[in-house]
């Protein structure tokens, strides 16, 4: 499935080895995980997205950019359904996750189900107040897993997937929050994979890291793309420029354009993207 | 204090002005800040005015008792002619009743904290809340006298042969009257933690029950933790609940079915009987005392530990 291709011309530009790999122009997309199709959503009576479609591609990062209060971070947690937590929010339209075909947002599917199946990374590490282990055991126990040596091979995959292993492999049953921020984040990815999700979403996952920590979270998400299939808010043109096969730019809860990272950061076709990329607006 | 020009540098009275109005203002910033303290003050001396009373005449006490019979005679009956002083026996009151308020007010007051927390809409929390409280200003009093003319008799009719005066009702009444405070305090240490663990949780697939017992009760369990010490030294100090329902007969006991007197109530009984002052008798109210607080005193110190240990930074 994996048609891992030469690194496109953005890459030496931004002076990184991208993670490369959006399929070269003119062959065929890879498949698609998912897609919103006419997705509107109000926080009450205030319409916070207007009817987006949007593709989502599998095993590619796909990057959401906009202004701050463009909606970016709103359409990522409809795809889990965060905002079933609170009360006088509305969903329309719909996502649609493939190979099932299963309406994310239909009144009948179970938002845990939901959950289950896509998995979040916040903004700020927050892990909960257990040990290491029992952190990313989490998803787990809550399915009910009990048995001891699956738990553990999970954790260590896990652990091992979000490149924290070596750091805590002596010291799983240590508080959580007792390592660095970077850390910390490493373990919130380590939680969110061990559940196997089919869909990992990232708001803004580096926004309160330092930028050694940010690289190294930049690095796991690009190697994660083999395992699972990504969508990142992010404020930063550059990392989304770094991380991401595909970028939808956001304006005023409107999707303004979608495409190929590198079309989107050298060719956009819309005015609007072009004036944010360059920095002339936003 | 309003120096003239700086030295070496003639001609700058500007500095002295500044320095003059500076005077000022630290004159009546000191005079705030004296007040402040003199307010704290007031707290601090009369917890240290109660301590230099109890010791003071629990010495006298002391003087006349071995401390070892006070800790280890199995009878309390000071105001016989054969007196024995062992203050277990009133301990054994205190510490029955609290157990059984506990096993009513923990429980009951964690879960109506959970509940409101995380599972009430804001609606019914609004209005669940201030009912609740309420509660616990119902004066001790009125419970007393429910736990004695009401509960007891409900009891009775469970437990054949139960006494009139027992501790199993006045401790389900004690309990009753300690859940607003348990589950007021629980509330909000759990409210406290912040939405960004809840989602986490949720993220992971959790359902709220889940997310409550094992994201929220563990980050706010400091907090929890303080509930319950709380709850607990209002166990032991309470006193008109056991005084009316519990009876006031010293009786070395763990079974709740009996009636037993505890310590705040046998100060009850004597402070109100006409003891000439300075007798042994008298004396013993300030030995009691003093066990009561130093009772108090290590259920809070175990508190300020369990609050270290259990603080969660986020």
């Amino acid at each position: 499935m994996e048609a891992r291709t030469q690194p496109t011309t953005h890459a030496t530009m931004l002076g990184r080895t991208p993670p490369g790999a959006a399929a070269p122009a003119g062959s065929a997309p890879p498949p698609l995980k998912a897609e919103s199709r006419g997705l509107s959503f109000h926080y009450g009576k205030f319409q916070a997205l207007k009817s987006i479609t949007m593709p989502v591609h599998e095993h590619r990062v796909t990057a959401l950019i906009g202004p701050s209060g463009c909606g970016k971070s709103t359409f990522l947690r409809c795809f889990n359904r965060m905002h079933d937590l609170y009360p006088g929010n509305r969903y329309e339209g719909e996502i649609v996750l493939y190979p099932d075909n299963t309406n994310l947002l239909d009144r009948d599917v179970d938002p845990i189900e939901v959950r289950m199946r896509v998995s979040m990374v916040f903004q700020k590490p927050n892990p909960f107040p257990k040990s290491i282990y029992e952190n990313v055991a989490y998803g787990l126990r809550v399915r009910g897993v009990k048995n001891r040596n699956l738990l553990d091979d999970k954790v260590e995959a896990s652990l091992r997937g979000a490149a924290l292993w070596d750091e805590v492999k002596g010291r799983l049953h240590e508080v959580g929050s007792n390592l660095s921020g970077g850390q910390q984040q490493r373990l919130c990815i380590a939680r969110a994979l061990a559940t196997d999700p089919e869909i990992l979403l990232f708001d803004e996952p580096t926004s309160a890291l330092d930028p050694i920590a940010t690289a190294s979270i930049e690095e796991l998400i690009a190697e994660l793309r083999r395992q699972v299939t990504i969508l990142i808010v992010t404020h930063n043109m550059q990392q989304a420029a770094r991380v991401s096969d595909y970028t939808a730019y956001m304006y005023l809860g409107e999707l303004i354009e979608f495409d190929r990272t590198d079309t989107i950061f050298f060719k956009p076709r819309r005015k609007e993207t072009e004036d944010y990329i360059t920095g002339r607006f936003g | 204090m309003a120096a003239n020009a700086i030295p070496g540098v003639p001609g700058r009275p500007v500095v002295s002005e500044r320095l003059a109005r500076k005077f000022s203002r630290n004159t009546k910033e000191r005079a705030i800040e004296a007040l402040l303290f003199l307010a704290a003050s007031v707290s601090v001396l009369t917890t240290a005015g109660i301590v230099y009373i109890l010791v003071k005449e629990s010495a006298v006490f002391f003087g006349q008792v071995s401390p070892w019979s006070f800790l280890t005679d199995t009878q309390w009956t000071p105001l016989f002619d054969d007196a024995h002083f062992g203050i277990g026996v009133l301990l054994s009151g205190t510490i029955t009743s609290s157990a059984v308020a506990l096993l009513v007010a923990i429980p009951l007051g964690t879960t109506i904290a959970i509940y409101l927390s995380e599972f009430a809409r804001p609606r019914s929390r609004e209005i669940a809340k201030p009912i609740l409280e309420l509660l616990s200003g119902v004066p001790t009093i009125v419970y007393g006298y429910f736990a004695l003319l009401f509960v007891t008799p409900i009891l009775q009719k469970l437990i054949p042969g139960l006494p009139g005066f027992n501790l199993l009702s006045a401790g389900i009444v004690m309990g009753i009257m300690i859940v607003p405070l348990v589950a007021s305090i629980s509330e909000d240490a759990m409210r406290a933690v912040p939405m960004a663990l809840r989602e986490g949780s949720f993220a992971m697939g959790a359902t709220r029950l889940q997310t409550a017992l094992n994201v929220v009760f563990p980050a706010a369990l400091s907090g929890i933790a303080a509930a319950y010490i709380l709850g607990i030294s209002r166990a032991v100090g309470e006193t008109m609940i056991l005084a009316v329902a519990a009876g006031m007969q010293p009786n070395l006991t763990f079974n709740p079915l009996e009636p037993a007197a505890t310590i705040t109530a046998y100060i009850v009984q004597v402070a109100l009987g006409d003891l000439p002052h300075g007798s042994i008798g008298y004396q013993t109210i300030f030995a009691a005392g003093l066990t009561l607080l130093l009772l108090t005193l290590a259920f809070n110190l175990i508190g300020l530990w369990l609050r270290k240990r259990f603080r969660q930074a986020y």
